[in-house]
């Protein structure tokens, strides 16, 4: 078997004889994760060939954002990647502190990291039941981590409810530092929380790691070479999966991240199970770095630009910047213009999922179908960040 | 009364029965994985749920039956009947009690395995006729899968007929009585067993062995275009065949009717034990995740088939040394 990159999406295997079936996955399937179509050339079961279809959920969010001024922004720019909508935002209001070049206030910079942190569990956890999901199916024992996953999850939402008012689109940033301050008695339900998901988190490894069926589904497959993961550009636990020590926290910190003391796994074997383990290991870190930011959560303003007034009150100097943090997908980054007014020029999204969804045509041929949908799950795309 | 109808009468009541269990097995099975997902299960129609199944097989019959356009029409029409018809028949031969069943036949076993393995052509119908690609390899796959696991299922059946030296299932369970579980026989009763219950899980089409469904790749797989009633004929086949399988597992392996109390307990003995059986079934289900095509093939060729085959080989000569022959 050679593998051949040609500059399309299209990847063939060097397979000869036997009839070939076109199969189309997605955009309505049960695993499409969001509206994934996936034009799958079968042999028999093996898969020989992957036509990946993307732009089903295309919302023009960068020219929407023209449209909307930097106080409005940040509450759409959770709907990009939906499922950690903290991220993007994020993101968002990073890049334009830093052409205002404003200041973020520490305890600003502290809250950020929790929320970014506690967004981290919360998205792994969806994850971890999907991708369960996608391998034991929705009437088997892959629904039974999933609806176990999501009961932490819940956890995890009802603290963002008390702390932003909403569940799933926070608008919990804003140029200058954060928009609400931790409610009291928020920090001990937070470190209640964060307790029990840590002790749980060891049980589903018990239940998945000591379960051969579950070892036969994921060790081995959809492998990515290091070279290939650096070549195609993959981010996030895909790459710390593939053998590859990037960390946007630990490589390029910001918000304060250099405060913390927290480690980067990093997996060799670049196989589903590697980056199952990844991101196993930074729930733990995450959860490490929640409890060290309440712990010195220093006193202060949460904005340095307080008493927001008016939508169109923020405005940003004239010139343009990158910001970029490390979602728990990758790579999040936010190209922003400003021309001087309460409204940027331009913006453009640099999505994690986006670049992860485009080493799939590249692992998946040579598969059968059932590893499909693991690796198209061990890569955890968000559509709404794919297509934006 | 005419000779004729004293004979229906029996089979009327068991195919009754059987559809009535069916019914409220699948509430079982439900409010069972509820527990095991910290859930609560149906809980709204009627007390604790208990009228679920039955709103359940209205809004089946009210719903639109749907054929496919390009469907082949008799085919697909007719696959749920043909699935139906022998998970219903096994039944036939089962006893619930002593002098209690259809037809106690003196080739008892031999009809259930034989019947039961003829699903698979209802199955392979509903695949071909939908005229789907999903259902297509829904069907390609149960067919490697039925037939893979038809012998193991067949040889650790065989193990307790062996014990017992018949195939009539009455005697099977009268060879039981006392004590004598086929389960507590030493070595070969317990290999026999978990042999047994792998392959049934296999030939139900349960998780971790349920890739003729794998809704997350196949979305539903070979009933994938088939709705209302012709969709709740295939589920009443499918849980026929496991109840079926697990009254069958409770009188090879776990003596029937046997159980303390007086005698017309038996058939309550018999259905808790089928229960239990079906509820270890249910536990695996919900415990794991599917395993791959490939995978599967491979444990049943490579390491299920020799095994069951080497257990009924080790079980002959324990009868024949029992016997005492050599």
């Amino acid at each position: 078997m050679t593998l051949e990159a040609t500059p399309t999406t299209r990847v063939e295997l060097d397979y000869s004889g036997g009839e070939r079936l076109t199969m189309n996955m997605g955009p309505q399937h049960p695993s499409a994760h969001g509206v994934f179509r996936a034009i799958l050339t079968l042999e028999g079961e093996t898969v020989v060939a992957v036509d990946a279809v993307i732009g089903y959920l295309h919302r023009c969010h960068e020219k929407l954002s023209e449209t909307l001024t930097y106080a409005q922004y940040p509450s759409i720019a959770s709907k990009t990647d939906y499922v950690a909508a903290m991220t993007s935002e994020f993101a968002y209001v990073m890049a334009a502190e830093a052409i205002g070049k404003i200041e973020v206030p520490k305890r600003a910079q502290y809250l950020r990291v929790i929320a970014a942190e506690l967004q981290r569990i919360a998205s792994h956890l969806l994850w971890l039941g999907t991708w369960c999901m996608d391998m034991g199916g929705a009437l088997g024992g892959g629904a039974t981590i999933f609806l176990y996953a999501i009961r932490e999850r819940e956890a995890i939402l009802d603290l963002f409810e008390s702390l932003v008012g909403a569940r799933l689109l926070y608008g919990f940033h804003q140029v200058g530092g954060t928009r609400y301050d931790i409610p009291p008695g928020w920090a001990d339900a937070c470190r209640k929380t964060i307790a029990v998901i840590d002790q749980r988190i060891s049980e589903y490894e018990g239940l998945l790691e000591d379960n051969p069926f579950f070892l036969a589904r994921a060790q081995g497959v959809g492998y990515i070479t290091r070279e290939l993961a650096e070549d195609v550009g993959i981010a996030g636990p895909l790459l710390r999966g593939s053998g590859v020590n990037f960390d946007l926290r630990r490589s390029a910190p910001y918000s304060s991240y250099e405060d913390f003391s927290f480690t980067v796994p990093v997996e060799t074997a670049g196989d589903c199970f590697a980056r199952y383990r990844v991101r196993m290991v930074e729930f733990r870190e995450s959860i490490k770095i929640v409890r060290q930011a309440l712990d010195k959560l220093p006193d202060g303003p949460i904005s340095s630009r307080p008493g927001l007034k008016s939508v169109a009150q923020i405005r940003i100097p004239k010139g343009e910047a990158y910001a970029r943090v490390e979602g728990p997908r990758g790579e999040v980054g936010c190209y922003l213009i400003a021309d001087g007014s309460a409204k940027p020029y331009r913006m453009k999204w640099r999505g994690a999922s986006f670049s992860n969804l485009a080493v799939l045509p590249h692992i998946i041929p040579g598969h059968k179908v059932a590893d499909v949908v693991a690796i198209m799950g061990s890569v955890d795309p968000v559509f709404g960040e794919v297509d934006r | 009364m005419p000779a004729w109808i004293t004979a229906l009468i029996g089979p009327f009541v068991v195919l009754n029965v059987v559809i009535g269990l069916v019914t409220y097995v699948t509430l079982l099975e439900r409010k069972f994985a509820a527990r095991m997902q910290s859930r609560i299960g149906p809980y709204r129609v009627g007390p604790h749920g208990l009228l679920q199944p039955i709103a359940d097989a209205l809004k089946l019959m009210m719903k639109e039956d749907v054929v496919p356009t390009a469907a082949d029409k008799p085919v697909y029409n007719l696959a749920p009947i043909v699935f139906l018809i022998p998970c219903m028949l096994i039944f036939a031969t089962i006893p619930f009690a002593p002098g209690m069943g259809v037809a106690d036949l003196n080739i008892g076993i031999l009809f259930f395995l034989a019947v039961s393995s003829m699903e698979i052509v209802g199955l392979f119908m509903a695949g071909w006729g939908s005229n789907n690609k999903y259902a297509l390899l829904s069907a390609m796959r149960a067919v490697n899968q039925i037939i893979s696991y038809d012998l193991p299922f067949i040889f650790s059946a065989l193990v307790p007929v062996m014990l017992a030296g018949s195939l009539k299932l009455s005697d099977i369970a009268a060879a039981q009585a006392g004590g004598g579980w086929f389960i507590l026989y030493p070595v070969i009763g317990q290999l026999a067993f978990v042999a047994f219950m792998v392959s049934t899980l296999a030939a139900e089409n349960r998780v971790p062995f349920d890739i003729l469904e794998a809704e997350s790749e196949l979305v539903a797989g070979f009933r994938v275009e088939y709705s209302g009633m012709k969709f709740a004929l295939i589920q009443l086949g499918e849980y026929a065949h496991i109840i079926g399988s697990s009254f069958l597992g409770s009188i090879l392996f776990l003596g029937a009717w046997a159980g303390p109390g007086p005698e017309y307990l038996g058939p309550i003995w018999m259905l808790l034990k089928a229960m239990f059986l079906f509820l270890v079934l249910t536990w695996i289900r919900w415990s794991f995740v599917r395993i791959r095509v490939d995978q599967i093939l491979t444990l049943s060729w490579k390491f299920l088939l020799p095994a069951t085959l080497t257990l009924l080989i080790a079980t002959s000569f324990v009868v024949v040394w029992r016997a005492g022959g050599f």
